[in-house]
C-alpha cells in the first residue's frame, strides 16, 4: 500500500473533525447512514482513481479485535 | 388483422432424406430457428457451407421477446445482408428517464459517438428481426445457397459419434434420421439437446422472473425509455418501458422469486399497474403479457465434440443490458467461420476450440455486467440498499452521480483478451482496436469501414499499399488500402492515434487478429496461421 494514502494529509484535523460531528448531529440513525454513503461516493468522486480507491478500501480494513481486552 | 406470429413461414414438408435408404449425411445441422439459428445458417449458407435447419415450431416467435438489438448486431446483421431491413423497422430512442420511487430523479441523452454507420442499438420485436432473418434465408435459397428450414421436425434423439451425430427426428409423417458432420445447438435456455445430452448448466448466479407485456398506445405517447428503481406501483423492484415499432410499448415489471405467476399474469392484476405507470389519463390495449423467468448461468464447456452450443442454449443472463439475444449473435458470428476452414481442411479441428474459450469468455463477461446491474436494482443487504439509495438520491442534484446509476449496461462486443488466435500487437497504437477487439466502424470514402469487411481475411493497410487479393496455404486474404488521403479523422483517431502507418490483420468476424507498424509477409503468414489454429506453416 502506497505511504500517500495513510500519511497526515488534513489541513485543519480538527475542524473537519467538528465539521463531520456537526452534520450528522440532528440526524437519525437512519438518516446518518444515508448522509455517511452520500459523503463516501462525493469523496471517491473527488479521488477518481480506481487504484488509489482500492487502496483506501483496504486501508479501512483495520483489526479492531486485537486490541481489546475481553 | 392476422398476427405475424400466427403465420406459418416454414410449414413442414416432406424431404427426401426421409425416403433415403440410410440417413444423408449433411455438414452442418442446426437445431432451432428462433434468431441465433437462422443467423447461423445465414452465415454459413452465404459462404457455400450446406446447412439444414431444424424446428418443431413452424411460426417466428409469439410476443415481442428480445427487443433490443445492439449496434454490434447490426453490424452482424449487415454482413448477414439483412442490416437494412432491421434498421428501417426499428426504433431508435436518446432520451432516457429514471426515476427513483415516486419521483423522476434525471433524465439523459445517450447521444452515441459520431462516425458509424449504425445507431447504438434498435428497439425492435423478436418476430421481426425472426421474419427477416427468414426472408433472407429465402433470398438465398433464390440465389442458389444450400440452406434448407425444416419445420415440424422436432428433434427426439441423438447418438454422438466421432466424426459425426446420428440425429433421430420426429416428423408428422413419422420418424427419420439424419448424420451431421458438425450440430449446432440453438434451442434456447430450456435446450432439448443440452438434455438429452445430459450435460450441465451450471454456475447458477442468480434467478428472476419478469412479467412483460405489449400495449398499444391510444394516443401519442413519447418515443422515450423510461426506467424505475423501487416505484409505489412495483416496491423493491424494477419496471421498464420501451418504445417498440407499430405504436407497440413494451413493459417489463421485475417480479422477485417468490411469485404465483398464475396470479400475476391476469389482467385485472396487471392492468392496475400499468395504470399507475403510465398515469390514470393514458388509455391503451393491453396486446400480450408473459412471464419471462430466468437464471443467469452457462454451460461449463460450449463445444461438446461435433455438437456445439450457442445463444441461451450456451448461456443465459438477466434481461439488463439485452445481453441475450446479443450475445447470441456474436456466438454465431464468432463460429461460422471456423466451421467453414475445418470442413474445407484449411484449418485443425482444435480452431473450433477457440470458439469455446472466446465464447465463454464473452458469456462470462455477460454474466458479471448483469450480476453488477441486478446487486444495483435489487440491493441484496441493508448496506447495499443504502449505497443504491445513495446514488439515486445524488443523481437527482448531481452529475457526477450518473454513471453509477446501473439499469443495465447495454451489450457491447467482447474483446477477446487473452485469445489464442491473437497475434502481434502494437502498444501505442489506439487500445479499442487491439488484437482481440472487434473493428470499429468509421466513414470510408461514401460509405463505411464496415461494409468492406465482408466474411474474408482482410489486410487492411492504412496508409500502406496492400495488394487486392493473397492467398496463403488455401485461405485467402482480401487485401485493402487506404490511401494516406483517404484516411478520416476517425480513422486515424480509431486505428493509427500517432503513427503513421499501420497494418491490420482482421478476421473473418470483424474481429483484429494482429496488427503491426510494418510488416513482411513471414509475420503476415505467421499471424494467419496462428488466427486460424494454427495448421498453415
Amino acid at each position: 500500500m502506497s505511504e500517500s494514502v495513510t500519511t497526515p494529509n488534513l489541513e485543519a484535523p480538527d475542524a473537519f473533525y467538528a465539521d463531520l460531528l456537526s452534520a450528522h448531529e440532528k440526524l437519525g440513525k437512519e438518516e446518518s447512514d444515508a448522509f455517511n454513503a452520500r459523503l463516501i461516493l462525493l469523496m471517491a468522486n473527488r479521488i477518481g482513481d480506481l487504484g488509489e480507491l482500492r487502496q483506501l478500501l483496504e486501508a479501512a480494513k483495520v483489526d479492531r479485535v486485537s486490541k481489546q481486552q475481553y | 388483422m392476422t398476427k405475424l406470429f400466427e403465420v406459418p413461414l416454414y410449414p413442414y414438408k416432406r424431404t427426401a432424406d426421409q425416403d433415403a435408404p440410410a440417413p444423408v449425411r449433411h455438414p452442418v445441422v442446426i437445431i432451432g430457428a428462433g434468431p441465433v439459428g437462422l443467423a447461423m445458417a445465414i452465415d454459413l449458407a452465404q459462404a457455400n457451407v450446406p446447412v439444414v435447419v431444424l424446428d418443431d415450431n413452424d411460426k417466428v416467435s409469439v410476443g415481442s421477446r428480445a427487443i433490443c438489438f445492439s449496434k454490434r448486431s447490426l453490424e452482424i446483421f449487415d454482413r448477414l445482408g439483412c442490416g437494412d431491413e432491421m434498421v428501417d423497422k426499428g426504433v431508435v430512442w436518446n432520451l432516457g428517464k429514471v426515476h427513483f420511487g415516486d419521483r423522476q430523479v434525471y433524465n439523459f441523452n445517450l447521444l452515441p459517438e459520431d462516425g458509424h454507420k449504425r445507431p447504438a442499438f434498435i428497439n425492435l420485436q423478436q418476430y421481426y428481426c425472426e421474419l427477416y432473418l427468414v426472408e433472407r434465408i429465402r433470398a438465398l435459397q433464390t440465389e442458389g445457397k444450400p440452406v434448407e428450414i425444416r419445420g415440424g421436425n422436432r428433434v427426439e434423439n441423438l447418438h454422438c459419434y466421432d466424426d459425426h451425430t446420428l440425429v433421430t427426428i420426429e416428423t408428422p409423417e413419422g420418424a427419420y434420421n439424419l448424420e451431421a458432420d458438425w450440430l449446432v445447438a440453438c434451442d434456447g435456455a430450456g435446450s432439448p439437446t443440452r438434455r438429452m445430452l445430459d450435460l450441465d448448466f451450471v454456475g447458477r448466479v442468480f434467478e428472476d422472473n419478469f412479467l412483460i407485456a405489449d400495449v398499444i398506445m391510444k394516443a401519442d405517447f413519447p418515443t422515450e425509455r423510461w426506467f424505475w428503481f423501487d416505484p409505489p406501483f412495483n416496491k423493491d423492484q424494477s419496471a421498464l418501458l420501451h418504445k417498440q415499432p407499430d405504436g407497440v410499448w413494451r413493459i417489463d415489471l421485475q417480479l422477485g422469486w417468490d411469485i404465483d405467476k398464475e396470479k400475476e399474469k391476469k389482467p385485472e392484476n396487471v392492468i392496475p399497474r400499468l395504470k399507475q405507470m403510465l398515469g390514470d389519463d393514458v388509455e391503451f390495449d393491453l396486446e400480450w403479457v408473459s412471464i419471462y423467468t430466468f437464471q443467469c448461468r452457462r454451460m461449463e464447456e460450449f463445444r461438446h465434440g461435433r455438437v456445439i452450443f450457442a445463444g441461451d442454449a450456451a448461456h443465459q443472463v438477466s434481461p439488463f443490458g439485452a445481453r441475450g439475444a446479443n450475445s447470441g449473435f456474436q456466438d454465431v458470428d464468432n463460429l461460422g467461420w471456423k466451421l467453414k476452414l475445418v470442413l474445407d481442411g484449411k484449418a485443425p479441428e482444435t480452431l473450433l476450440d477457440s470458439y469455446s474459450f472466446e465464447r465463454e469468455h464473452g458469456a462470462d463477461e455477460n454474466i458479471l455486467q448483469s450480476s453488477r446491474s441486478t446487486d444495483f436494482i435489487t440491493p441484496k443487504s441493508e448496506m447495499s440498499r443504502i449505497f443504491r439509495d445513495a446514488v439515486l438520491d445524488l443523481s437527482e442534484h448531481y452529475e457526477f452521480a450518473r454513471p453509477l446509476v446501473n439499469s443495465g449496461r447495454l451489450s457491447v462486443p467482447c474483446t477477446y483478451d487473452g485469445s489464442p488466435l491473437n497475434g502481434p500487437d502494437v502498444s501505442s497504437l489506439p487500445q479499442r482496436t487491439r488484437p482481440g477487439s472487434t473493428v470499429v466502424d468509421a466513414p470510408l470514402g461514401e460509405d463505411w469501414l464496415l461494409d468492406h469487411l465482408t466474411g474474408e481475411f482482410v489486410l487492411l493497410g492504412l496508409g500502406v499499399d496492400i495488394p487486392s487479393d493473397n492467398e496463403i496455404n488455401g485461405v485467402s486474404l482480401t487485401g485493402i488500402t487506404i490511401g494516406r488521403e483517404n484516411i478520416s479523422p476517425e480513422l486515424r483517431d480509431r486505428y493509427l492515434g500517432n503513427a503513421a502507418a499501420a497494418i491490420y490483420l482482421i478476421r473473418p468476424d470483424q474481429h483484429v487478429a494482429a496488427r503491426w507498424l510494418d510488416c513482411d509477409q513471414t509475420e503476415i503468414g505467421a499471424a494467419l496461421a496462428k488466427a486460424i489454429g494454427g495448421k498453415v506453416q
